[in-house]
């Protein structure tokens, strides 16, 4: 992992001698501009998390490491891409907030963030940074920090992908479908809380640590579900969310690697996104687990997820990720959708339930016993679901009702469920899906009409 | 070290209809808070029990009206006032504060410049 050896000096900015720092035959140094690109997307957090120990101050943090940024276009392209850009965009950014601190911007310090003296030893604002220092690997305490319980969720999220991965608050609003000024509020005033109620800087202790990591898996796991399913819109996938919420579950794979639901995170991330390509057709329809092309499926990022899922579930009783990421196993390994472990899914689902309890998780449970037992214990099930009242407006629980309906040829009940569906759900790829077959149950019945009929 | 206001929100009822039984293990169950909070390393600044609501009385944009701000079930039943290290500290001794008939929530006291 890059970061962790000694800093290059990026005062060489003024130091022609300074060439024998730049890694001479690497092909990345006929391109600096895609160096600053790639480091920004790599180690936008790592330099970060570095720099807002030394700045004390989150925005005057994100400051210096935006000119630490700006800097590296020209530095690189005059002297070349450094063997660790990490650490020189680093010893940079730390540099310039030093530099802040000395012309006293201390005084005015805005956001305030509270480091724990705990932290190893570390030069002081106001000292040099030595090329030999060590940079210590922060990005733990800024997700950390990031996730905290005491800030709302989407509050969470939304520092996670301007903090961690360096996104721009506009990009964020995209991302989420609110306008920018909305998002820069939401951004602001959870910077001011951190700083405010006075939320550390730090790795939470052992005993507060699973509930916490808890927190941080369900914020990478939300920004990869509102990239797969995105909320509204034509597209169907945001890849880039998609794509962050993997590069996060591999972060803290690399800084966790003895948490299982961690592991369990990534794998189910992958075996789900295996099957990115296969979920709409070129003509952008959703297409159901049933009808997608398995052969298309990705196989290397199935092995990985799989290899994955055998580590997160050994040694105790697994957590949710674990057991999520093993039913995508199971289909991700089924040769076809009858034949997939039915019952064995019905199992991880049980599980699931135990540890987990949520009316989505008994929702799909419900969808694993109608194919382990027949659409009517499925039916059953969801039954119970509509009664207790909790998925009331939940778009899926009125999809996969219809869906067993018309299994059963109940087709006028099935169209009511579709249309309950469609009022519930603004993502056009999913309207194309229900409306189809809401016309399909609603043509006269022909002889194929029967129950169990498929047309 | 800084200060935090812990608010005790509560279903006023359940005092209402409380036992002398149940009041007293409420009263042991605050004696009990002021000791454990001094045991993580916190200080209680003061707490007091409010009256109920009913004799409550909101101010919104200077229109002075009877009754507490929140329009929920729980009502703002007293308060710790309480100096801990950061958040995560407020936030251990909250939970230790006894709040059987409802939650309590926890605000950062504002540092006022002229200290």
């Amino acid at each position: 992992m890059a970061g962790t050896g000694a800093a290059a000096d990026p005062a060489a900015d003024d130091d022609p001698a300074a060439d024998d720092l730049a890694a001479g035959d690497d092909p990345a140094v006929d391109d600096p501009a895609a160096a600053v690109a790639d480091a920004h997307r790599r180690e936008w957090a790592f330099v970060l998390a570095a720099t807002a120990r030394v700045a004390g101050d989150i925005d005057l943090a994100e400051e210096c490491v935006q000119d630490a940024y700006v800097a590296a276009l020209d530095a690189w392209s005059r002297q070349g891409v450094p063997r660790n850009p990490a650490a020189w965009l680093t010893t940079a950014a730390r540099r310039r907030a030093i530099d802040a601190h000395r012309r006293g911007r201390t005084l005015r310090s805005k956001l305030p963030l509270l480091i724990e003296p705990d932290s190893q030893p570390e030069a002081p604002a106001g000292e040099e940074p030595q090329e030999d220092d060590v940079i210590p690997d922060d990005r733990l305490r800024l997700v950390f920090t990031c996730c905290h319980p005491a800030l709302a969720r989407e509050a969470q999220v939304a520092l996670t992908l301007r903090l961690v991965c360096g996104l721009t608050t506009s990009e964020i609003a995209q991302a989420f479908l609110v306008s920018e000024p909305t998002m820069a509020a939401r951004v602001t005033r959870a910077k001011k809380k951190i700083s405010a109620a006075r939320i550390a800087y730090r790795v939470p202790a052992a005993a507060e640590l699973p509930d916490r990591l808890d927190a941080v898996l369900t914020v990478v796991h939300l920004l990869y579900t509102t990239g797969h399913t995105a909320p509204g819109g034509d597209n169907l996938v945001r890849d880039d969310l998609v794509e962050r919420a993997i590069g996060l579950a591999r972060m803290l794979q690399t800084l966790m690697p003895d948490e299982r639901e961690v592991r369990g995170l990534l794998a189910l991330l992958l075996l789900t996104d295996a099957r990115r390509a296969t979920r709409a057709d070129a003509g952008g329809r959703l297409l159901l687990l049933e009808e997608q092309d398995r052969s298309q499926w990705d196989r290397r990022a199935i092995d990985e997820g799989t290899a994955l899922v055998t580590g997160a579930l050994r040694g105790g009783r697994p957590g949710r990720f674990a057991l999520q990421a093993a039913i995508a196993a199971l289909h991700a390994e089924a040769p076809s959708y009858g034949d997939t472990d039915w019952p064995q899914i019905l199992r991880l689902y049980d599980g699931l339930s135990q540890v987990w309890i949520s009316p989505v998780v008994a929702l799909n449970r419900a969808v694993a016993l109608a194919m382990a037992q027949g659409p009517e214990a499925g039916l059953a099930a969801i039954g119970n679901l509509e009664r207790d009242g909790h998925l009331t407006g939940y778009r899926y629980l009125p999809a996969a009702k219809a869906d067993l309906l018309r299994q059963l040829g109940r087709r006028a009940e099935a169209a009511q469920a579709y249309r309950e569906a469609l009022t519930l759900t603004s993502n056009e790829t999913e309207r194309d899906f229900l409306a189809g077959r809401l016309a399909e149950v609603s043509r006269p019945a022909g002889n194929s009409g029967g129950p169990g009929g498929t047309p | 070290m800084a200060e935090y206001l812990i608010l005790i929100w509560e279903d006023e009822s359940g005092y209402a209809t409380a036992s002398p039984e149940e009041w007293q293990a409420g009263m042991e169950g605050h004696g009990r808070f002021a000791q454990q909070v001094e045991e993580k390393g916190g200080t209680i600044i003061s707490g007091r029990a409010l009256q109920p609501t009913s004799t409550a009385t909101s101010v919104r944009a200077d229109v002075v009206t009877d009754g507490p701000f929140a329009e929920t079930k729980e009502a703002l039943g007293g308060f710790y006032l309480v100096e801990a290290r950061d958040l995560d500290h407020a936030l251990d001794i909250a939970k230790l504060c006894p709040a059987p008939f409802g939650g309590v929530e926890v605000r950062p006291v504002m540092d006022m410049p002229s200290r």
